[in-house]
């Protein structure tokens, strides 16, 4: 009976956080950003841990505070634990969460080699969030969030945003 | 409460806070909106990081202790960085130099905290490393780029890089709890440390065509508390608002 109650349980929870926005990227839920890294159920109780994308990111503090509400709204008594390990990587951003970023206007995380070549400024393999052109150079490698670049397209001339391969 | 723990712990936290603490007072006055970001980016991390170590050293200091206590309310000789991160920022060839020098040893340590017995120490480092690998990217990319500049830069990277030369040897400097850190497996092994320093410096110092400096001796202090003049005023100002308004919340 438990055993079979708890998958559908933690669903509920799994739906309320899918309501939690990433502040910085607001189209972003919690979920799509792979920072959720474990639900604990015990009756009405529930213990949500998250693991930070960078040490300093200020939104965490934020989005513990959110999903805090979300779950209090529904009557559930949360606590939110931040957790280290392992770290996180962007390759945890869901692709949903990679499709919604680049509506959005930020260029998503490459893979790590490519990732390198394109903030070490070698190769030009970050399409331009604007235009689609390959043709873009690297502005600086820290932009306006800590887990973004800045990037600018040499065909539309428009700077744009690149979330960091970590 | 495990005493060498928390001490090795502050010891952790201090560098970084103190260098983030440099690094902060040049936002808004970076020499361009990129740099300028770059540098704020880097100091956010750096508090990060430092919130993780002192979190941790608060929990095993226990009785109420808590980060903000740690950052906030120590006095100068209680602080352990290396004198180094307390240096002002002059030029930005100066700041850049001193992050040099301070990402190359901290890279390597962090790599080797990776593997600490400790396990909390151990996640801790491993996140911070994948940040850390930016900063020693945009620091030794800086060298390069000032270093095979125009003549300007160049002669400025070189003071600078030479200046900074008599701070290094402190970064490898071990002290009783660093020792007894390692020998129980929780710390890092200095030797290896000063070897891959050596290595990684010389190698970006070549590539940037600049003199690698030659230098015997190291200005020490720092990581048994004793600091140079300019912590107390670093200090004057990090601690303002908790000195004048205790307990003070954000």
């Amino acid at each position: 009976m438990v055993e079979r109650s708890m998958p559908e349980a933690e669903h509920k929870v799994r739906e309320i956080l899918a309501t939690v926005k990433d502040p910085e990227i607001p189209v972003l839920t919690v979920e799509d950003m792979g920072i959720i890294r474990g639900i604990e159920l015990d009756g009405q109780k529930v213990k949500v841990k998250i693991t930070p994308t960078y040490s300093g990111c200020p939104a965490m503090d934020e989005i513990a505070a959110d999903i805090r509400k979300a779950l209090l709204a529904e009557g559930y008594e949360p606590e939110v634990v931040s957790v280290l390990s392992p770290p996180w990587s962007s390759l945890w951003i869901s692709a949903e969460g990679r499709r919604k970023m680049e509506v959005y206007g930020i260029a998503a995380p490459l893979e790590e080699v490519a990732d390198k070549r394109a903030l070490m400024g070698e190769k030009r393999v970050v399409k331009c969030t604007h235009c689609g052109s390959m043709n873009t150079r690297l502005v600086s490698p820290f932009g306006s969030t800590a887990c973004k670049a800045l990037f600018q397209c040499n065909d539309c001339l428009e700077p744009f945003d690149y979330f960091k391969c970590i | 409460m495990n005493k060498s723990l928390y001490d090795y712990l502050i010891l952790l936290g201090d560098s970084p806070l103190i260098l983030g603490h440099r690094l902060s007072e040049l936002c808004g006055h970076g020499p361009n909106l990129e740099t300028d970001i770059a540098l704020s980016n880097i100091a956010l991390d750096l508090f990060g990081q430092v919130r993780n170590w002192y979190q941790y050293a608060a929990e095993i200091h226990g009785e109420g202790k808590t980060e903000d206590d740690i950052a906030f309310l120590r006095y100068e000789h209680e602080y352990r960085n290396v004198i180094l991160t307390e240096q002002p920022n002059k030029d930005f060839a100066w700041v850049i130099a001193r992050q040099f020098y301070f990402d190359a040893f901290h890279y390597s340590f962090l790599t080797q905290l990776c593997e600490s017995r400790d396990e909390r120490i151990s996640a801790i480092a491993a996140k911070s490393i994948k940040e850390v690998t930016y900063h020693r990217r945009f620091s030794s990319e800086w060298v390069k780029r000032l270093g095979d500049g125009t003549e300007e830069s160049r002669v400025r990277m070189e003071n600078a890089i030479a200046h900074f030369a008599m701070y290094k040897g402190e970064l490898f400097e071990e002290t009783n709890v660093e020792k007894e850190m390692f020998a129980s497996g929780t710390g890092a092994d200095f030797k290896v440390l000063k070897t891959q320093f050596d290595s990684f410096t010389n190698e970006v110092l070549n590539e940037a065509g600049l003199e690698i400096p030659q230098i015997d001796w190291t200005q020490r202090g720092g990581k048994q508390g004793v600091h140079s003049e300019h912590l107390g005023y670093i200090l004057a100002d990090l601690q303002y608002m908790q000195r004048a308004y205790p307990g003070m919340q954000w």
